[in-house]
């Protein structure tokens, strides 16, 4: 049986059974659900040590069953080292954070067990939106996402919560009716292009689109995944829903699930419409210079630990969207990087906030002051979970941030110079946060703050030595990674420009001529 | 005298594959004879056995005739694959809306028909009726022939049957539509509207039939296509005649500039006979449009294709647009059925066999939804009846969220959300129009889907993220005759978008006409 498809079946079977566990024994669903998280996270760790990152196959451990002949949809699924590292991560944060958000559901109204249910649902759907490769496929899992956060959030969030969760649906609902219009589009272009109709992403990248209708169709796709990131300026929604949201599922939100706009845009954006892609680049590379400076600035006056922590990832995925559109080996390669290692930063930042907050009972950052002198593990936790989101050297985001600045350098010097301020910003948001909270005289109310438990540090120790191994040693998953941006940019037919370091040249050089050649 | 014997040859009927019409047809004649000679308290048992019986045994000798590709009763009926596919699926439809009919739950009062019809509206004679607790069964007999109607329409094969069997469904139907059990006079005035306008259509297609006549000296389809073949430069008459004749059909279909009674017709009428005409007729009456268009009319396919991407377009949009503006429920899936008609129509004007086919899946999945959607309107209720304002709906996933999560489905279905049989027909008549050359229509289509999805997405908001309505109406809880039919439409919904592969298969096979 295929990898993938087991994969898919563990976190489903997982989510049926803890679903039909009895509603008054809370802990055997919680162990439940993290062994079946922990199952399908070495299932992953099993399928990635199998993976040829030399392969000259597009994708591996492919399977493909017909599903709805008639329209040319099949049921394929297959990962490149993109898709590979993002399902990765996204197999790393769901034990995590069960583990951590182990009493997050506890005092909510709805059922403890039905909590972490949806996150092994949800689990589904991330393996999924990651591993299709027929784009009906992904599109169907991309909008059945959208109903187990919707849940997580509207039912186990905090007292906005369903403001939060109704804003969210309908805006990623208007978001993905646009990308199903640019869908049938697609369908119909290929339709009278191969006579059938297909929906299997491989034959889509060869289409022969005039460049009108590819720019029509980019938007579609483009909004959605826009939406999804979120890019400025279709971004109010998660700051609502990030803080409404419980710390873990706010993880999963922010860390994986709006990875999937920017992985979007990687995957289907540049290799389906190459030319419109090309067209749009100056506007797309705008906003992104936008969210990175204006989410950063608006980070730095929240008063919100979690709002805080939105506002930085609105930032940061400006960097993602940056690296992918400037359209050169190092960008992309950075880029992807970038959406693991922010998942994994976040994820720490939300993660140990998440257990700051439940301490003291406050969102608030006034509230907090001193806080290392009674609970020194979780102030260093913070410490080094913020200075990843700063990108200090020896972080992993560090390796991915350069870059992606690398990258945007050698086509857009301005850009990356403007870029870089965001680094700077980054600095103030995270350092002036932490001396806010952690240092200076203890606030009163903090006295009582205890430090972390082992259960809290077993789940987020992981995350910092992914946070640090990656930054030290970032190869193995460079190697990964760097194959699939390349033949992306193949597909595009976008070649380095000629400054590149040595080593590229010869795949610089190949490249344009197969850019030339189309 | 041997001599004029000699020469009469009896027609030829071929009884065994117009079986199904004339179990129907019979069907009604018995009920009939139920409502004159079996005592009150029984009736409603009869009926109910005879018209499971009749529907059922049609249906099975509907599919024992799959594959048949004949002319019965001297080449007036055609029975083919886009004919038989098109009566079971009436068949189908019929089946599901019969569950409503016979409810007698849902309102305190019985049931959703009038005591006593012929009864002045807040007479006396009605208020007498109606506390002495008189419930009617002359609904049945009405409904079978109407079903009838129905089947014959789809498998007309000239124009005089055609146009009897117009009527033949049709009239049943204006008095089905003034039966209404609350708001009589809403009631009546739709069926009065309804009748009104009927007629005149019905007028527009004799009329057109006449013109044909005129012009090809036959009323057979098979015959008008020879006789254009013969003459090709003569168009003048043929196009007035055909113009007629859309007027008569796309009135029967609901298409923009025919539309206007649909709303009216939809709100007034008892809503399971709503859901029976939405899902019915829309089959039956675009049997008919596609059966004249491909077989008839198919060699002058570049005279009215224009004509058809007007109305087409002009369909898709009213329909959208106005729906937007509704407030009460039944007006709303009034117009959601004047869009899905526009859609519908796209594969009709794409002439060809994957339009042919890609129609009448559509037909089959939009008549299950729909009949699934009135189920659950007629489920919704304040004191005085049916809460059909759209306000009144605000909550009511909180109360009732099985109810409202069924709804949910179905108007998703309606908005072509994938997994959903609804997104699986728009695209096969999406793509069935590309194919056919119509993409600007095509283009109309996806921008029409796209408004209309905003009103099927509010109406769930409202299920499910506005607070309670001061005056929220309770959602009865129907016998198991309502809930079989909600839970059927629901799943047929939810199977024919995720695997729809078979019935796909089955309506490809099917769609060729004879000609």
């Amino acid at each position: 049986m295929n990898w993938l498809l087991i994969l898919l079946l563990v976190p489903a079977i997982g989510a049926v059974v803890v679903a039909l566990l009895p509603k008054n024994s809370p802990e055997l669903a919680k162990q439940v659900a993290l062994g079946f998280s922990i199952a399908t996270l070495v299932l992953v760790i099993a399928m990635a040590l199998q993976f040829d990152a030399q392969s000259t196959e597009p994708f591996q451990f492919v399977t493909s069953t017909p599903w709805i002949e008639s329209f040319g949809i099949s049921f394929a699924l297959g990962v490149d080292g993109i898709a590979l590292v993002l399902v990765a991560m996204a197999a790393i944060l769901v034990p995590v954070v069960i583990l951590a958000g182990w009493n997050e559901a506890d005092h909510s109204d709805a059922p403890t067990k039905g909590y972490f249910a949806l996150m092994l649902a949800l689990e589904v759907c991330m393996i999924g939106v990651f591993s299709a490769i027929d784009v009906f496929l992904f599109y169907v899992f991309f909008e059945a996402m959208l109903i187990p956060v919707y849940f997580l959030i509207g039912r186990y969030g905090g007292a906005r919560r369903s403001y939060a969760a109704v804003k969210f649906l309908i805006v990623s609902l208007f978001g993905g009716l646009f990308m199903l219009a640019s869908l049938i589009g697609l369908y119909v272009v290929s339709q009278r292009e191969f006579g059938a109709g297909t929906f299997d992403f491989g034959a889509l990248t060869q289409l022969g689109m005039d460049s009108t209708t590819q720019r029509m169709l980019f938007l579609g796709f483009f909004f959605a995944f826009a939406v999804k990131a979120p890019l400025w300026p279709v971004h109010t929604w998660l700051p609502d829903a990030a803080t409404e949201a419980q710390p873990g599922s706010a993880v999963l939100l922010v860390g994986v699930l709006d990875k999937v706009g920017t992985f979007g845009m990687l995957r289907y954006c540049l290799q389906i419409f190459p030319e419109a892609s090309q067209f749009y680049t100056p506007l797309i590379i705008v906003m992104s210079l936008i969210g990175i400076i204006y989410g950063a600035l608006l980070a730095i006056g929240q008063t919100d630990i979690k709002r805080l922590i939105a506002y930085t990832s609105i930032s940061h995925f400006g960097f993602i969207t940056l690296g992918i559109f400037v359209l050169t080996s190092q960008g992309q390669s950075g880029s992807t990087l970038y959406m693991v290692n922010h998942g994994f930063s976040t994820a720490a930042l939300f993660l140990v906030a998440g257990f700051l907050m439940s301490r003291r009972g406050s969102k608030l950052v006034d509230d907090y002051g001193g806080v290392h002198k009674v609970a020194p593990l979780l102030a260093g936790f913070f410490l080094i979970a913020g200075l990843s989101s700063l990108a200090l050297p020896g972080m992993s985001s560090f390796v991915s941030e350069f870059l992606v600045l690398v990258g945007t350098y050698v086509r857009y010097p301005l850009v990356a110079v403007i870029a870089t301020t965001g680094i700077i910003l980054a600095s103030l948001y995270i350092l002036w946060l932490y001396q806010r909270t952690m240092t200076g005289p203890l606030k009163p109310g903090c006295e009582d703050i205890k430090d972390l438990t082992g259960r809290e540090v077993v789940a987020v120790a992981p995350l910092v030595a992914l946070i640090i191994g990656l930054g030290v040693f970032p190869a193995p998953a460079l190697d990964v990674i760097n194959p699939a941006v390349d033949q992306t940019l193949a597909v595009v037919g976008v070649g380095d420009p000629p400054v590149g370091v040595t080593a590229d040249c010869d795949f610089a050089d190949g490249c344009r001529e197969e850019g030339e050649g189309q | 005298m041997n001599g004029v014997l000699e020469s009469f040859a009896s027609p030829e009927i071929r009884y065994a594959l117009v079986a199904p019409l004339l179990i129907v047809l019979g069907g009604g004649v018995l009920s009939v004879l139920v409502e004159a000679f079996v005592p009150r308290e029984s009736r409603r048992t009869v009926q109910l056995f005879l018209v499971t019986a009749v529907l059922l045994a049609s249906f099975i000798w509907v599919v024992r005739l799959a594959g048949t590709n004949e002319l019965a009763a001297e080449g007036t009926i055609a029975i083919d694959g886009p004919g038989l596919f098109m009566q079971g699926s009436i068949l189908l439809v019929a089946m599901v809306s019969a569950l409503l009919i016979a409810e007698r739950h849902v309102d305190p009062a019985g049931d959703a028909f009038a005591s006593q019809a012929s009864a002045l509206p807040g007479s006396v004679d009605e208020k007498a009726f109606t506390q002495q607790g008189w419930l009617q069964t002359e609904v049945w007999p009405l409904f079978l022939f109407c079903v009838g109607g129905m089947m014959l329409f789809t498998t007309a094969n000239d124009l005089l049957t055609m146009f009897v069997a117009l009527e033949v469904m049709s009239l049943p139907l204006y008095l089905m539509s003034g039966m209404a059990r609350r708001r009589r006079l809403l009631s009546q005035e739709a069926a009065m509207k309804y009748f009104l306008l009927g007629a005149y259509s019905s007028g527009f297609f004799v009329f057109g039939a006449a013109m044909l006549y005129g012009f090809s000296g036959t009323i057979s389809f098979p015959g008008i296509v020879e006789a254009m073949a013969a003459d090709p430069g003569n168009n003048g008459l043929l196009i007035a005649a055909i113009g007629l004749l859309f007027v008569g059909l796309l009135f029967k279909i609901g298409a923009v500039p025919f539309h206007q009674w649909t709303p009216d017709v939809y709100q007034g009428a008892p809503t399971p006979a709503t859901a029976f005409m939405a899902a019915g007729v829309k089959i039956a009456a675009f049997g008919g449009l596609l059966r004249l268009t491909y077989v008839a009319l198919g060699g002058l396919r570049w005279d009215w294709r224009p004509l058809m991407w007007g109305v087409a377009i002009a369909t898709m949009l009213t329909g959208a647009i106005v729906a937007l503006t509704q407030n009460d429920i039944k007006r709303m899936l009034a117009y959601s059925a004047i869009a899905n008609t526009g859609f519908m129509l796209i594969g009709v004007l794409s002439t060809n066999p994957s339009g042919l086919s890609s129609t009448m899946f559509y037909l089959l999945v939009y008549g299950f939804t729909t009949i699934g959607a009135f189920a659950i309107v007629s489920l919704v209720r304040d004191p005085t009846g049916e809460a059909t304002k759209l306000s009144q709906w605000a909550g009511l996933g909180k109360t009732s969220p099985l109810i409202a999560g069924a709804f949910t489905i179905l108007l998703l279905a309606f908005a072509g959300i994938p997994l959903t049989s609804g997104f699986t027909s728009k695209f096969a008549v999406f793509s069935a129009g590309i194919e056919g050359g119509a993409t600007p229509v095509v283009i109309v289509g996806v921008f029409a889907s796209a408004i209309a999805a905003f009103f099927y997405v509010r109406v769930i908001v409202l299920m499910f993220f506005t607070e309670r309505a001061e005056d929220a109406p309770a959602v009865v809880v129907p016998s198991s005759l309502t809930a079989v039919a909600i839970g059927v439409t629901v799943a047929v919904t939810v199977i024919l978008g995720v695997l729809p592969q078979s019935v796909l298969d089955l309506a490809d096979k099917a769609s060729t006409f004879i000609r």
